[in-house]
C-alpha cells in the first residue's frame, strides 16, 4: 500500500559519520518519525533516535529535516514532493552521541545556572493570589516543551562553540522573562541577570528561534525584546548605575564583547547556509540609550534572517553536504 | 571483568515523572543523598501528556467541595474496589500538594478572586481539577523539575557541587534490583548513551516507572511505558494487584498512523460529535443497555434536541460511559462495519459550523491539523479504543507506599489500589503528588534506620550476563521489533478492551510461546545508544506484566471498571471483596485471591446504604 521513498540519514558518532541512503516504505498519513521507526524495524535496528510521546508534547525527537530544525513527529511526509528525497541529520549545535542523538547537556547546565523561582516571603502555601491576566504572560513561556530547536538554530552558538560559555540561549531567555513577569517572584534583578550572566547582549534579534518554535512561542517579541528594553533602560539610569558600582556588578557593562571577533573555521565543512551567521553583537542602542527604531522602517519585524532573505526552506537535499561539526563531548 | 560504574545513595528513585520527582524532592528535603534515574531525558516523562488537570478538593469554585466528596467520587469511580485508605489519604492531602506547587513556581489558571481555578470533569461532583489550559501535565513536570534544580542550586551554594545531594542520571535504564536477606541492596542498569553499566548501592528504592501501555498496539503511551517497575517489583519478590484493570479510552485516533493512539477528548461528543459506521449509520442507539434506557434518547431527533435543551430531553447515547462506547465501537468493527484501519467515524464536521468547532475545541483542531493534516471542521475522525492507563500495580501499604519487600516503595501509575477498577480523570496527577511525597518521606526514613547491604557479586554478574545476552546472540537471535509487534498483537486482540474466556486462554498459550522466543532475542550493533538492544531488554518486562494481566483477566469472571468480560457482563458483589494478587514463582506468574481491606465505619457512613447495596453483598451490609 505504501510507496518506496528515498531517505538519507546521517549515521555515525563523535568520531565521524556520513549520510546513508535508504529506500523505505512510506504510507499515507505518516510523519518522518514513523519512517525512522520503520527503518529501525526493517533495516537498521540500531539506528539511534530520541523520541517519547510522538504527539508534539515532549520535545524529544528534535532533528534537522532537509536542513531545517524540526520535530520528527510533527513533520508530515505529505509536506514533501512525491519524489523528494528526505535528508535527516542530528541537531548541529550539540555534540553527536550517535546517529540522530546529540548530547544536549549544555541546556541542562544553563538551566542550573539560572536562579530558580524565589517564593514571596510571608505568603503561605494556599494563600497565593494572582490574576489570570497577570499569569498569562508567563504561561506563554511555560508552554515550552524544551525541544531545544531554538537553542540549535541560534547563530550565536550554532558553529560557535566558543560562545557557549557565556550565552544561555533563547530557551533560557524565555525562562528568565517568565520569572521576571511572574506576579509573585521575589527577585527584582532578573533583567540584569539576563544581561550579566546569560549573555542576552549577544542576541541581535534575528528571530530564528521564534521561527522554529513548535509551540509558536513568540520568543523574540514577547520575551527577548522586552527583557532587552528594560535592561537598556536600567543601564542608563544613573541610580541603577550608582547601585551597580556599589554592589560591584561591574560586569554588567561588559556583555562579553571580547567574543565578537569569533572565528568561523567550521563553516566550510558545514551545511550550506547561503550566508554566514552574523557576528554576535550588543543591541544597537542609540545615544539616548534606547533601542533604535530603525526596524520600524523595515518590511518585516526585527532583523533579517541569518540564512539570507532569499533562502527558502526546506533546502533541497543536493545542497546539503552534512558534516557534523567537531564539538567537545560533555559526558554525563 | 566488565567495567561497572558504582554509586552509593541513601535513596534511589527509579523514574522521573511526577511521582518520581516528587519522591526525590521529599527524600532530599529529609536530608538524604538522592539519585533520580530517568529512562529518557530529564523532563520528558509521560506526565507531560496529562491534559485535564489535577483533582483536589480545594473548594475554590464551589465551596461545597471537601475531601469527603472527593473520596466518595473516587470510590464510586473505582467501583468500590479501591484501597479505601489510599483514596482517603489522596482526597485529604491533594489540596496541600497542589498549593505546594505554587511555592515551587507553578502557574495555574486563576479564578476571578485570584485563586487556583478548578474545572469540571467526568465523575467529579464539583469543579475540582486545577489546570493550566490543556497542558497541566507539562506544568507539573516542569515545576517539579525546576524545584529539583533549585535544590541543586542550594547544594551548590553550600557545598560547591550541584550534585552533592541530588543527582539526575538521565537516559539510564534499570534492568535489575538486588535483594539481600529479603531487603533492598541496590539497582543495576545501563546508560543508553554509552551502553556502560552502572550499579547503585542503596537500602531504599522508590519505583515510579509509570505504566504498561507499550504492550498494546493502539496506545496513548510512549515507548518508556514497558512495565519496568512492575516487572522489577515482581522479580524482587514483591506483589502486584488489580492487573486485570486497564483503562481504555473509547476514542483514540486510529488513522492516520502519525496520530495513532492519541486521545480525542470526550468533549467532542459532548459538543455534538456523533459516531457513525462505514454504512453512515449512527449506531450508538443500538447499544444502549437496559439499565441506561431511561436516561438516554431513543431517536436521533430527541438526542439532537438535548444539546440545546438538556432539561427536557434525554442524553444522546454517544455520551454513555466510556466502557459502553468502547464496547459498541468494538462490536461495529468486528461486524465488518469499521474502517480499514479498524475504527469508526467520529463526525463533528457535519454537526457544527467550522468556526464553532475551532472555538470550542481549539487544541483538538490544532493537534490534528499539525500532526496529521486532518481538518476536523471538514472531515470525520477515525477513532477506536486506545490503551490509556493501568489501574493495577505494585501492592503497597497505603500510608507508607511500601511494597512487600523491605526497602522497596512504589508511587504513581506503577502502584496499585488507589484507583480500584477504574480511575477518574484528574486523579492521576494528584495521586502522583500525594503518594510520591509519601514514598519519598518513608524511603528517607527507612534509609536512616537501615544499614546498606552489599549486592552479592554473583547477582551482579548474573545481571551483566542477562543484559549482554541479546548482543551476544546478535543477528542469530530473534528480531526484537518483530517480537514486540507480535506481543502488541496478542494483547490488542485477545486481552483488549472486551475479553472472552477462550481468547484469554489462547493469549496465555501464545504468551508462553513468545516468552521462549524472547529468551532468544538478539540485537545487532554495539552498546552505544542502540535502540534494538534496549527494546530487547524491555521485552521480558512487557511479557511478564502482560502475563499478569491475561491471567488476572481470565480469573475475574465479572465485568467491573476497566475489566469487561463479554461472557460475564455483570458486576458481582462477591468479586468486589477480592483483589487478585500476582507474584513470581520461578519464571511463572502465580495468582492468588486476597480479601479487600474493609472500609472503616465512619467512611462507610459517607454513603447512603442504598448506594452501598449496589456494590456490596448482603453479608457486608
Amino acid at each position: 500500500m505504501g510507496t518506496k521513498r528515498h531517505f538519507r540519514v546521517w549515521r555515525g558518532d563523535d568520531t565521524g559519520g556520513s549520510l546513508e541512503d535508504f529506500q523505505v516504505e512510506v504510507n499515507e498519513g505518516e510523519v518522518v518519525l514513523d519512517v525512522i521507526h520503520r527503518l529501525q524495524a526493517t533495516q537498521t535496528p540500531d539506528l539511534a533516535v530520541r523520541w517519547n510521546c510522538k504527539a508534539g508534547k515532549c520535545g524529544s525527537c528534535s532533528m534537522e529535516i532537509n536542513g531545517k530544525p524540526r520535530l520528527g513527529c510533527m513533520t508530515r511526509m505529505s509536506t514533501f514532493g512525491d519524489n523528494e528525497t528526505v535528508t535527516v541529520t542530528p541537531l548541529r549545535t550539540f555534540p553527536v552521541i550517535r546517529d540522530l542523538v546529540t548530547n544536549v547537556n549544555f541546556n541542562y547546565q544553563k538551566a542550573r545556572e539560572l536562579p530558580a523561582f524565589a517564593p514571596p516571603k510571608n505568603v503561605e502555601p494556599g494563600q497565593y493570589r494572582m490574576q489570570q491576566v497577570d499569569v498569562e504572560r508567563s504561561q506563554e513561556f511555560r508552554k515550552c516543551i524544551e525541544c531545544y530547536l531554538c537553542q540549535n538554530v541560534c547563530h550565536v552558538v550554532r558553529d560557535h562553540e566558543e560562545n557557549k560559555q557565556a550565552f544561555s540561549g533563547p530557551r533560557f531567555f524565555i525562562r528568565a522573562a517568565e520569572l521576571d513577569m511572574h506576579p509573585l517572584d521575589a527577585r527584582t534583578d532578573r533583567k540584569e541577570l539576563a544581561q550579566a550572566e546569560q549573555g542576552l547582549g549577544y542576541c541581535n534579534i534575528t528571530k530564528c528561534c521564534t521561527e522554529v518554535c513548535p509551540e509558536h512561542i513568540k520568543i523574540t517579541d514577547n520575551a527577548i525584546i522586552p527583557m532587552k528594553e528594560r535592561v537598556v533602560d536600567r543601564r542608563y539610569d544613573p541610580v541603577t548605575w550608582l547601585g551597580r558600582k556599589i554592589f560591584r556588578r561591574d560586569q554588567l557593562d561588559e556583555p562579553a564583547l571580547a567574543h565578537t571577533a569569533s572565528s568561523s573555521g567550521a563553516a566550510d565543512t558545514g551545511a550550506h547556509w547561503s550566508q554566514q551567521g552574523p557576528v554576535p553583537q550588543e543591541p544597537a542602542v542609540g545615544t539616548d540609550g534606547k533601542l533604535t527604531v530603525a526596524e520600524l522602517y523595515l518590511d518585516r519585524a526585527a532583523a533579517a534572517s541569518p540564512f539570507g532573505d532569499d533562502q527558502e526552506f526546506p533546502l533541497p537535499p543536493e545542497k546539503l553536504r552534512y558534516n557534523h561539526p567537531p564539538t567537545s563531548s560533555g559526558g554525563h | 571483568m566488565t567495567n561497572i560504574e558504582r554509586h552509593t545513595y541513601d535513596v534511589v528513585v527509579i523514574g522521573a515523572g511526577g511521582a518520581g520527582l516528587r519522591a526525590a524532592i521529599e527524600a532530599r528535603l529529609a536530608g538524604k543523598k538522592t539519585a533520580i534515574i530517568s529512562k529518557s531525558l530529564f523532563g520528558k516523562a509521560h506526565t507531560v501528556m496529562a491534559e485535564g488537570g489535577a483533582a483536589a478538593a480545594m473548594g475554590n469554585v464551589n465551596a461545597n467541595d471537601n475531601w469527603q466528596v472527593h473520596f466518595r467520587d473516587t470510590m464510586r469511580g473505582g467501583k468500590f474496589l479501591n484501597n479505601f485508605r489510599m483514596a482517603e489519604l489522596h482526597a485529604k492531602e491533594a489540596p496541600e500538594r497542589i498549593w505546594e506547587l505554587e511555592t515551587y513556581g507553578a502557574l495555574f489558571d486563576r479564578t476571578k478572586d485570584g485563586k487556583i481555578s478548578q474545572r469540571n470533569f467526568g465523575g467529579h461532583e464539583y469543579p475540582r481539577l486545577a489546570h493550566v489550559g490543556d497542558r497541566t501535565g507539562l506544568e507539573l513536570i516542569r515545576t517539579l523539575q525546576q524545584k529539583i534544580v533549585s535544590l541543586q542550586q542550594e547544594d551548590y551554594a553550600a557545598h560547591g557541587d550541584y550534585e552533592a545531594r541530588i543527582r539526575v542520571f538521565q537516559e539510564c535504564t534499570i534492568t535489575e534490583l538486588f535483594i539481600e536477606d529479603g531487603a533492598v541492596a541496590g539497582a543495576f542498569g545501563y546508560y543508553r548513551e554509552s551502553g556502560e553499566f552502572v550499579l547503585f548501592e542503596t537500602s531504599a528504592i522508590v519505583l515510579a516507572t509509570g505504566g504498561v501501555g507499550k504492550s498494546y498496539k493502539v496506545t496513548s503511551n510512549s515507548w518508556e511505558y514497558t512495565g519496568d517497575g512492575h516487572a522489577l517489583a515482581l522479580r524482587s519478590g514483591a506483589t502486584l494487584i488489580n492487573m486485570e484493570f486497564l483503562q481504555f479510552h473509547p476514542t483514540g485516533m486510529v488513522w492516520p498512523p502519525s496520530v495513532k493512539g492519541i486521545l480525542v477528548t470526550e468533549s467532542v461528543r459532548g459538543d455534538g460529535g456523533v459516531l457513525k459506521n462505514t454504512d453512515g449509520k449512527r449506531f450508538m442507539f443500538d447499544y444502549v443497555p437496559d439499565v441506561f434506557r431511561k436516561q438516554y434518547a431513543e431517536t436521533e431527533e430527541e438526542a439532537d434536541r438535548w444539546y440545546s435543551d438538556p432539561d427536557n430531553n434525554r442524553r444522546p447515547p454517544e455520551l454513555l460511559p466510556r466502557d459502553e462506547v468502547a464496547r459498541a465501537i468494538n462490536s461495529e468493527v468486528k461486524a465488518g462495519r469499521g474502517t480499514k484501519a479498524g475504527g469508526v467515524l467520529l463526525d463533528i464536521a457535519s454537526r457544527l459550523k467550522p468556526e464553532q468547532i475551532t472555538k470550542r475545541l481549539p487544541s483538538m483542531y490544532h493537534q490534528f491539523k499539525e500532526l496529521a493534516d486532518v481538518d476536523i471542521t471538514k472531515q470525520p475522525m477515525e477513532v477506536g479504543p486506545t490503551c490509556h492507563y493501568v489501574m493495577g500495580g505494585v501492592e503497597v501499604d497505603a500510608d507508607t507506599a511500601a511494597a512487600a519487600v523491605t526497602g522497596l516503595y512504589a508511587a504513581g501509575e506503577v502502584s496499585g489500589g488507589m484507583h480500584g477498577s477504574n480511575r477518574l480523570g484528574g486523579n492521576s496527577l494528584s495521586d502522583l503528588l500525594v503518594f510520591g511525597k509519601r514514598a519519598g518521606e518513608h524511603a528517607a526514613a527507612h534509609a536512616t534506620e537501615t544499614k546498606r547491604r552489599k549486592p552479592s557479586p554473583a547477582a551482579v554478574e548474573a545481571a551483566v550476563e542477562t543484559a549482554l545476552a541479546p548482543l551476544q546472540r546478535g543477528e542469530g537471535g530473534e528480531n526484537p521489533y518483530t517480537l514486540h509487534h507480535e506481543l502488541q498483537d496478542i494483547m490488542g486482540t485477545l486481552v483488549g478492551i472486551i475479553r472472552r474466556e477462550g481468547e484469554l486462554r489462547d493469549s496465555l498459550v501464545r504468551l508462553a510461546e513468545l516468552k521462549e522466543r524472547v529468551k532468544k532475542v538478539g540485537a545487532t550493533g554495539g552498546r552505544r545508544y542502540n535502540p534494538g538492544w534496549h527494546l530487547a531488554l524491555d521485552l521480558r518486562n512487557m511479557l511478564v506484566v502482560s502475563e499478569c494481566t491475561a491471567k488476572a483477566a481470565l480469573e475475574r469472571t465479572e465485568s467491573r471498571g476497566g475489566h469487561t468480560r463479554e461472557d460475564h457482563p455483570k458486576m458481582d458483589p462477591n468479586w468486589r471483596r477480592v483483589n487478585l494478587v500476582c507474584s513470581l514463582e520461578g519464571e511463572d506468574v502465580r495468582l492468588e485471591h486476597q480479601p479487600l481491606p474493609v472500609m472503616r465505619p465512619e467512611l462507610q457512613s459517607l454513603f447512603e446504604r442504598s448506594e452501598l447495596a449496589k456494590y456490596m453483598t448482603d453479608e457486608e451490609l
